[in-house]
């Protein structure tokens, strides 16, 4: 009983500052960005985006080529739009969008935001799943598999799901620390899991590496049945994987822990690590599971990495879907809470990962992220574009920035209708004019600050 | 015993990289590269959190 109590008392003692600024004495040396951003980005999800870009027929060069030029347009996006703003307000996406949308708008965005992160999360979950499967000879999920199929896929889930809660339930500080120490790790297990299987797809020296690389790993032939990825693909996909993080602002609540907005470059650990050398391992992994298993239709992560490396290439699988799931897990919770600040930020993780355990066990969350990642980041800009507009320029217009907290109203209809108006102008641009979504954010981005400059202008002077 | 944790740990991050260069060159066999790296990654979770934690906590004092 006392240890329960004890328990309890430690999780309500977590206060991470959601309604307020940092103080001073919160910030984070750049240490911690750099430890928290290589965990993050070397991911669960690294494990399945690099074998797609294989399954859609990526080549060599326009692999190598899209994802440095994709990266670097990432860590500027982060520096200059997330880092700056972070460091200016000192508080969350949430708090600050209240202050400009309103309490209405932020409850209808938070729900949206809060369900988009645990399907995020649940994808983390189920790639974990899948090395946690192995000793008990689990059924492992198909690339064409939609529902959950199995009892043993969803027990696994589901444990995997409650590890991954109660460690978000105690914070970013566990977060942070827990990401830390695996970083080095799971770089590690990546490289050396792509290396020892390089012998087995012709690859003896150094040299031979890249003729092997375009005619066996990437050859730029899609697998039936999935559509041909160019170099614009993977620059945009590099770039607007993380749209939602960055130009969407989810990155506030994290950044404004920064002492200064330069910390933002450290998110070039994680995308160089996560998004380039992991991308790259990976698809060379499920190359070779490809040609040894003439064409399976098995897409499971956890095998494969156990295949090329034993015990140490499962556990890493496990650990980099815990290091993503973690502190998603934990901004859904963070978006959550917001709605109603009295809410126990444990509590509302617990339910949070409840959701996305159970969301974790439909495998088309696996098989379509790419899809997923790419909407995910979409849904989100517009704020993204709102909150940068309304920082940097209103005030400069003549306009009222934080527009529902000084006139105390709770919709902003020029928010409301920016997002709205954006999101239907991509709609139909992927619709009508047949623009995939990984390219919808770029065209999205100016449209989102045009309607909420003409909108704002409009809706205040009247 | 900081430095020593460190050592380690370090010792337990090469055992995780080593052997499959050694694999690559064809100087050790798959099997042993995977034993090596199951001992290195106990080694790392074993000893990296008990200072990894500290320089940390450590550095943000400072700052």
């Amino acid at each position: 009983m006392q240890n329960k109590k004890s328990l309890v008392a430690r999780l309500n003692a977590v206060n991470e500052y959601e309604q307020e600024a940092i103080p001073g004495n919160k910030l984070k040396g750049w240490r911690s960005f750099l430890g928290t951003y290589a965990g993050e980005h070397t991911a669960g999800t690294e494990f399945v985006i690099g074998p797609l870009f294989v399954a859609h027929g990526a080549s060599a060069i326009d692999l190598v080529t899209g994802l440095i030029l994709g990266n670097i347009l990432a860590v500027l996006s982060w520096a200059f739009l997330t880092a700056k703003i972070a460091v200016k307000t000192r508080v969350t996406l949430y708090f600050l969008l209240e202050k400009i949308a309103g309490k209405q708008f932020t409850l209808i965005y938070n729900l949206v935001n809060a369900g988009l992160f645990c399907f995020l999360a649940g994808a983390m979950i189920a790639v974990a799943a899948t090395a946690v499967g192995i000793p008990f000879d689990m059924t492992m999920p198909q690339l064409t598999d939609v529902y959950p199929n199995n009892v043993g896929w969803v027990t696994t889930v589901f444990v995997v799901g409650a590890v991954t809660t109660v460690i978000a339930m105690f914070g970013f500080d566990q977060v942070s620390k827990f990401a830390m120490v695996a970083a080095p790790w799971m770089i590690m297990v990546f490289i050396a899991a792509a290396l020892a299987v390089l012998p087995r797809l012709g690859v003896t020296e150094v040299g031979s590496f890249w003729s092997v690389a375009e005619s066996t790993i990437w050859t730029g032939v899609p697998l039936e049945g999935q559509s041909k990825f160019g170099f614009w693909h993977i620059l945009f996909f590099a770039w607007f994987c993380n749209m939602a993080m960055h130009i969407g602002m989810a990155d506030l609540s994290l950044l404004r822990y920064a002492k200064k907005w330069q910390y933002g470059f450290s998110s070039a650990t994680g995308v160089f690590l996560g998004h380039f050398v992991a991308w790259i391992a990976s698809g060379i992994l499920y190359s070779l599971f490809l040609i040894e298993s003439e064409g399976s239709l098995t897409f499971a992560p956890g095998p494969i990495a156990y295949s090329a490396v034993g015990v140490a290439g499962a556990a890493c699988v496990v650990i980099a879907g815990w290091t993503t799931a973690n502190p998603t897990l934990y901004r859904a919770g963070l978006a959550i809470q917001s709605i109603n600040p009295k809410w126990k930020t444990w509590k509302v993780t617990l339910l949070v990962g409840l959701f996305t355990t159970i969301a974790a066990c439909f495998p088309a969350l696996v098989m379509m992220l790419l899809e997923f990642v790419a909407l995910y980041g979409l849904i989100l800009m517009p704020v993204g574009a709102v909150i940068f507009i309304d920082v940097y320029l209103l005030e400069k217009m003549g306009l009222k920035p934080n527009y529902a907290a000084q006139m105390g109203i709770s919709l902003n209809w020029s928010v409301a209708l920016t997002w709205t108006v954006t999101l239907i102008f991509c709609l139909l641009l992927n619709l009508v004019v047949g623009i995939e979504i990984f390219f919808l954010g770029l065209p999205g981005w100016f449209v989102a600050v045009l309607i909420y400059i003409v909108s704002s202008k409009f809706i205040q002077r009247k | 015993m900081k430095l020593l944790l460190k050592t380690i740990s370090f010792l337990g991050l090469g055992l995780n990289i080593v052997p499959a260069i050694l694999v690559f060159g064809a100087y050790m066999s798959p099997d042993t590269c995977k034993l090596l790296m199951l001992i290195g990654t106990v080694l790392w979770f074993g000893t990296a959190p008990s200072w990894m934690n500290k320089d940390k906590a450590a550095q943000v004092e400072e700052e």
